[in-house]
């Protein structure tokens, strides 16, 4: 194992999923077949190399497990049934025993510790090819950021098997809620996408809505109520400083997302009754209006490229997704299914666009091309709205609110396959997630 | 006159206390102070039965107009209730007013955000056309944040898409 930099082991982790993309191997889960049976693995414990390392080096591999079962992709054997173990990183793997109960993949790890410093190594292997996929990695940094460098372990199991890029190294702010419907107290949160390591950014003296993460993570958008009217502002995640975005008196602004950039706003303003969309450029605050009509015009989002904006409109008669240049100018309707359609969000992929459809009295997530093929309805529940995307465009985080007096509102996340629906555990309930790009 | 002192100090503070506060949906919960001040009994200063009233606002005149699904156009049932709305406002020309526009939960977030702004606004214009100065009224819009019934059927629904006009101000000279 050499020691490497963690940017110079990021470039590998890039190369080396770029050749698994080529290879016709057997270790190989081709998502958009579909995919029914999940991979079997094993993870026999990562090894202490230290007298300290010995809960961590469980803890760790706990955490790549979680990852990669919670994907949906893969599946894990229990310890139980292993017959051989893992007692030397470096000692040759036993193949036969790792073929025997179908394990078709195996980590491998070893964890350092000392003082606050934490090194994590691991290798995988494909048992029936009888060969190491891709080359041991090594990851370090401190005992703090320990689940960091798991999810770096698990992300890079998944695009070496995948040939996707990764996205277990990933946040996720959401609105944290308690209370009954007619008095709901929100407060801004932040967490790691598995719903560890939960953070208030906000207390609740204020209804807070759909915060919007900056394409380099730092910065979150949202809508506060603090000055008695839907202001949007940009809160700084590391200070947790806020300010206010310029905005006419007299008028709301909401639905805020960043260009790709970072450097202009998108974002919806009520003025007279009446909702249009509107660019802002964060540093002087001069406004520029893209839409004009009399309809209500809401929820932008900005393409990858930062050249085109899908947004709904009600100009039909009722809400319906439309495509138009990042500058104004005329839309192009993309969305003619049956029932309403909302919430447009663009692939980080730029390939779909996910959205809420509501139809027949049931709310969907779902997903079509820029073109309004394909589409695909991922869910159906009572009320599911606001998808995200995943950094990689295969996972999309939601909120799902239950019926009655007695509805509450939780995050869920759903593959774009329309597979691997599950909650994501929050310790209040939780709305309008906002995924991170990966960390850098 | 000892009496009606005390009173217009109560009213002037419960005034107040909107007027500095325009989130009246913050961590306190919902609707605080809509019913403050209602009184049963005779004619008391300041009871629903007093016509300047802001309880006989809320009350007798109605402080709020309902609308159909995914509309905002004004009912005739809400438009005579604008009327007395207007004339009342008219008549204590002391008061603001803040116009609040929610819808029901079926719908996405920002999509009713933008119907409530313009079920407020249907409100507001209706009151400046009658007469009230536009100086003295503001809209905002609670989208789906504040539903005033929870339960999820129509009956429910019917009364949470709304428009509430909300007094501010008043005898704080």
């Amino acid at each position: 194992m050499t020691m490497r930099l963690l940017s110079f082991c990021l470039a590998l982790i890039c190369a080396v999923s770029g050749q698994v993309q080529a290879q016709q191997g057997p270790l190989r889960i081709e998502i958009t077949e579909g995919v029914i049976e999940p991979l079997p693995f094993a993870v026999p414990g990562f090894q202490p190399e230290t007298a300290e390392a010995g809960q961590l080096a469980n803890d760790i591999a706990r955490v790549v497990s979680g990852d990669l079962v919670g994907s949906g992709l893969f599946r894990e054997i229990p310890a139980s049934a292993f017959i051989s173990t893992v007692s030397d990183f470096n000692a040759p793997v036993q193949y036969a025993d790792w073929k025997a109960i179908n394990a078709q993949a195996l980590v491998t790890g070893a964890v350092h510790v000392q003082g606050n410093s934490v090194n994590v190594k691991f290798r995988l292997y494909d048992v029936f090819s009888g060969a190491e996929l891709g080359t041991g990695l090594q990851f370090s940094g401190t005992t703090e950021g320990w689940r960091r460098m798991a999810h770096k372990v698990a992300d890079a199991v998944y695009s070496r098997i995948t040939g996707e890029g990764p996205y277990f190294d990933s946040r996720v702010v959401y609105v944290s809620e308690t209370g009954a419907k007619d008095a709901r107290q929100k407060r801004l949160a932040i967490m790691d996408y598995d719903g560890a390591n939960v953070q208030y950014l906000t207390d609740s003296g204020s209804i807070v809505l759909a915060p919007r993460f900056s394409p380099s993570g730092d910065r979150v958008l949202y809508t506060s109520y603090e000055s008695g009217f839907p202001r949007i502002y940009v809160l700084d995640i590391g200070s947790v400083q806020r300010r206010v975005l310029q905005s006419a008196e007299g008028t709301m602004s909401f639905a805020p997302r960043f260009s790709p950039s970072g450097q202009t706003v998108v974002y919806s303003l009520a003025q007279g009754g009446n909702t249009d969309i509107y660019t802002m450029d964060v540093a002087s605050g001069t406004s520029v209006r893209l839409t004009n009509t009399p309809a209500i015009e809401t929820a932008p989002s900005f393409s990858p490229d930062g050249e085109r904006i899908v947004f709904e409109s009600d100009r039909s008669g009722t809400q319906q997704l439309y495509v138009m240049a990042a500058t104004g100018g005329a839309p192009t309707r993309i969305s003619f299914g049956e029932g309403r359609y909302g919430t447009p969000v663009w692939s980080p992929r730029g390939d779909l666009v996910a959205f809420t459809k509501q139809n027949k009295g049931r709310f969907h997530i779902g997903v079509m091309r820029l073109d309004g093929s394909e589409e695909r309805l991922l869910t159906a529940s009572f009320l599911d709205e606001g998808p995200t995307w995943s950094p990689n465009g295969r996972v999309i985080m939601f909120s799902r609110e239950t019926q009655g007096a007695g509805g509450s509102s939780a995050l869920y996340s759903v593959d774009i396959s329309g597979r691997n629906l599950r909650p994501v555990r929050t310790p209040e309930g939780g709305s309008d997630p906002s995924w991170s790009p990966l960390q850098k | 006159m000892n009496r009606l002192l005390t009173t217009s100090i109560v009213v002037a503070a419960l005034a107040l206390g909107a007027c500095t506060n325009p989130n009246r949906f913050g961590a306190d919960g919902a609707d605080a102070g809509v019913t403050a001040g209602a009184n049963a009994g005779g004619i008391v200063p300041g009871s629903a039965n007093d016509p300047n009233s802001t309880t006989y606002f809320q009350q007798a005149i109605g402080d709020r107009v309902l609308f159909e699904v995914d509309q905002s156009t004004l009912t005739a049932t809400g438009r005579a209730t604008l009327d007395g709305q207007a004339q009342w406002l008219m008549t204590n020309s002391d008061y603001q007013a803040i116009i609040e526009g929610h819808a029901d939960e079926q719908g996405t977030r920002e999509y009713n955000l933008a119907l409530g702004a313009r079920r407020a606004n249907a409100a507001q214009e209706y009151l400046v056309s009658k007469g009230v100065p536009a100086g003295r009224l503001r809209v905002v819009s609670y989208g789906k944040e504040r539903p005033i019934e929870i339960c999820s059927e129509e009956a429910c629904y019917a009364k949470n898409r709304r428009a509430v006009t909300v007094l501010a101000g008043g005898l704080t000279g």
